[in-house]
């Protein structure tokens, strides 16, 4: 028999069908494993908002707060830090927060409710290390032009004290503001802003 | 043989044949040429170090506890409590680092004498990929001790996953588990760590070997073995068995590499903070990076290129893209280099410069990985498009730019070339 000229249709037909439904049932199979690799129910449920007594912090004070499993930061800006603000404006990737993540009533000049307490995530939106505060007295480590704010140790991004970023840096945009509410003059919600805003 | 001994031989080798036969096509009668040098080592080397990362494995596992809480303090358990632990663990690391030291050498080996070239682009491309498997091999391994540069490294590199436009942010997240690098993370590294990606490594080593062992090996002159052969016997005239010619000189070169490894082993298993880096003797703590990290020293050159790229778009993702590239790109050097020749020996001063400027730039990029971008201190001017006045950021620009023109322009200048003709035969 010569193999060429005398393919059984039947069989081979049978033998596609076969292979497009294994192969299905393969594709079907591995669901169960790529989705194990979600975010368990347990890992979704975690994440409630959190209070913060801010009624003890020094001017110019952080305070790093856990929420959601990231550092948040709570800074008393003081006025030299909230001067600084306006000088670095020319020298910012984007100054007035535009392409940046913060709720609507963080979207002014100081990036926060109340200019003196700023909320941010401390999280650099480069590749997800925390930042660090340096304060204008590191000009040695950071440049003569220095005048305080954040910088990343991961890839050297830099921030001011509203964590909008310097040019130059390899973060794309600022830091982001989380979702925050005051529930009195000295407390702070971090995580919800839905009684206030 | 005695005898009996022959007898039980004889026995296996009517039932399994091809315990000789494979024996004889991988070993016995496997030819090599001749004239092997110091570069030749590093081969076999390897799989020294990939025999040794397993056996040492395998003891690590039965002590260590891959949950976020009890992880770092199993490592120091580990460290203090079991016997023998501490050197388990130092060979470990050790290696590790051992593993890329010995890789590296092996891939420069590669570009030195055209190994990649027809006919072993598959041998190169096999290679490739170990060196990709490795890479995640070693990064996820790098997690377990859960200390602080475990963390925040892990927190980067999921992160770059993260960057890639759309599918991103959800592909970082599957990746994680968890919202942040977590207990969830840490638990899925190990199982990649001990179970998948060593299956792959093997697996593709075998494939590694398979794919050299058809077409036979390259040599310092670059010149194929297999074009004279001994009419009598069919074997190659310039050729020698593996075994046990080439198995007794590697026999030599693992001994002097074992000196080497157990000076560092007993000496400096820290190398100073290269091989396991000082923050990473602190509990990892999701809300404080360490004031300086860096990665281990062998992603250090892609770090930088990382580091290097500036953000367009509002987006951090062409960094990323640049150092995937520059991982990437090495499939494809066998169809860039255009030369006549295979070996540096024969080659022209183009290549040779080119050669050259490469491995600068790679050494300074992977140099420059290891500091902070400040280490050079910054330009004393100011002129509009200084985005950055850091000069190791400069330098680490120029670096990238040459890497990749390295591979870019290889079609034109190995072209281009005024090589030497390579001769009939081997030369020793």
């Amino acid at each position: 028999m010569s193999a060429s000229d005398s393919i059984d249709r039947t069989r081979r037909n049978l033998i596609v069908a076969t292979s497009i439904a294994g192969g299905a049932a393969g594709v079907a199979a591995a669901v169960p494993f790529v989705v194990s690799m979600w975010p368990s129910e347990r890992a979704k449920a975690a994440g409630a908002p959190v209070e913060v007594d801010i009624s003890k912090m020094e001017p110019g004070e952080l305070k790093v707060i856990e929420w959601r499993g990231k550092p948040v930061w709570v800074i008393r800006r003081t006025k030299e830090m909230l001067d600084s603000l306006k000088a670095v404006a020319g020298r910012l990737t984007d100054p007035g927060s535009r392409s940046s993540a913060q709720p609507d009533y963080a979207k002014n000049e100081t990036r926060a409710r109340k200019p003196e307490v700023m909320v941010m995530e401390g999280v650099c939106t480069h590749l997800g290390c925390s930042p660090q505060m340096k304060t204008a007295a590191a000009k040695g480590e950071m440049g003569a032009d220095w005048i305080g704010g954040f910088y990343c140790p991961c890839h050297g991004s830099k921030f001011d004290y509203a964590g909008r970023v310097f040019k130059g840096a390899p973060a794309p945009i600022n830091l982001p503001v989380p979702p925050y509410e005051y529930l009195s003059e000295t407390k702070i919600l971090i995580g919800d802003d839905k009684k206030g805003a | 043989m005695s005898g009996r001994l022959m007898t039980l031989w004889n026995w296996f080798d009517s039932r399994m044949p091809s315990i000789a036969s494979e024996w004889r096509k991988h070993a016995a009668e496997y030819y090599a040429p001749k004239n092997f040098n110091f570069w030749y080592y590093f081969g076999s080397l390897a799989m020294l170090v990939l025999a040794i990362q397993i056996i040492t494995g395998i003891f690590l596992t039965m002590h260590y506890k891959p949950d976020a809480t009890l992880a770092f303090g199993s490592v120091e358990y580990i460290m203090r409590d079991v016997w023998g632990g501490w050197i388990i663990r130092y060979i470990h690391s050790t290696g590790a680092s051992a593993f890329f030291i010995v890789v590296y050498l092996h891939m420069f080996r590669g570009l030195l004498y055209g190994s990649y070239k027809r006919p072993r682009e598959l041998v190169w491309i096999f290679g490739v990929l170990i060196y990709l498997t490795l890479m995640g091999e070693a990064f996820f391994g790098y997690l377990l001790p859960w200390g602080q540069m475990s963390y925040w490294g892990a927190q980067v590199i999921v992160n770059l996953f993260g960057t890639i436009p759309l599918v991103g942010p959800d592909l970082a997240l599957w990746i994680r588990g968890d919202y942040v690098v977590g207990d969830a993370t840490l638990n899925r590294f190990f199982a990649l760590h001990v179970i998948a990606f060593p299956l792959v490594l093997l697996g593709l080593v075998v494939t590694h070997i398979l794919a050299l062992h058809d077409v036979g090996s390259n040599n310092p002159d670059g010149v194929e073995i297999k074009k004279h052969k001994d009419p009598a016997t069919g074997h190659p005239v310039d050729g020698i068995p593996f075994h046990p010619y080439y198995t007794v000189k590697d026999l030599v070169g693992a001994i002097v590499f074992l000196a080497i490894f157990c000076t560092i082993l007993f000496f400096t298993p820290e190398m100073g903070g290269y091989f396991l880096e000082y923050n990473n003797f602190i509990p990892a703590d999701p809300l404080k990076t360490p004031p300086h990290i860096a990665p281990v020293w062998y992603f250090t050159p892609y770090y930088t290129i990382l580091r290097a790229v500036p953000p367009l778009f509002n987006s951090q993702f062409p960094g990323v893209l640049a150092m995937g590239i520059a991982t990437m790109i090495l499939f494809f050097l066998p169809w860039l280099d255009r030369s006549p020749v295979k070996s540096i020996r024969y080659r022209g001063t183009l290549y040779k410069s080119a050669l050259t400027v490469f491995v600068v730039s790679f050494l300074v990029l992977g140099y420059l990985g290891t500091e902070p971008t400040t280490v050079w201190g910054q330009f004393g001017f100011d002129a509009f498009f200084l985005d950055t006045k850091d000069v190791a950021t400069w330098v680490g620009r120029l670096c990238s730019v040459l890497y990749f023109l390295f591979f870019l322009l290889m079609p034109w200048y190995t072209a281009r070339d005024r090589c030497q003709p390579e001769p009939d035969r081997v030369t020793m």
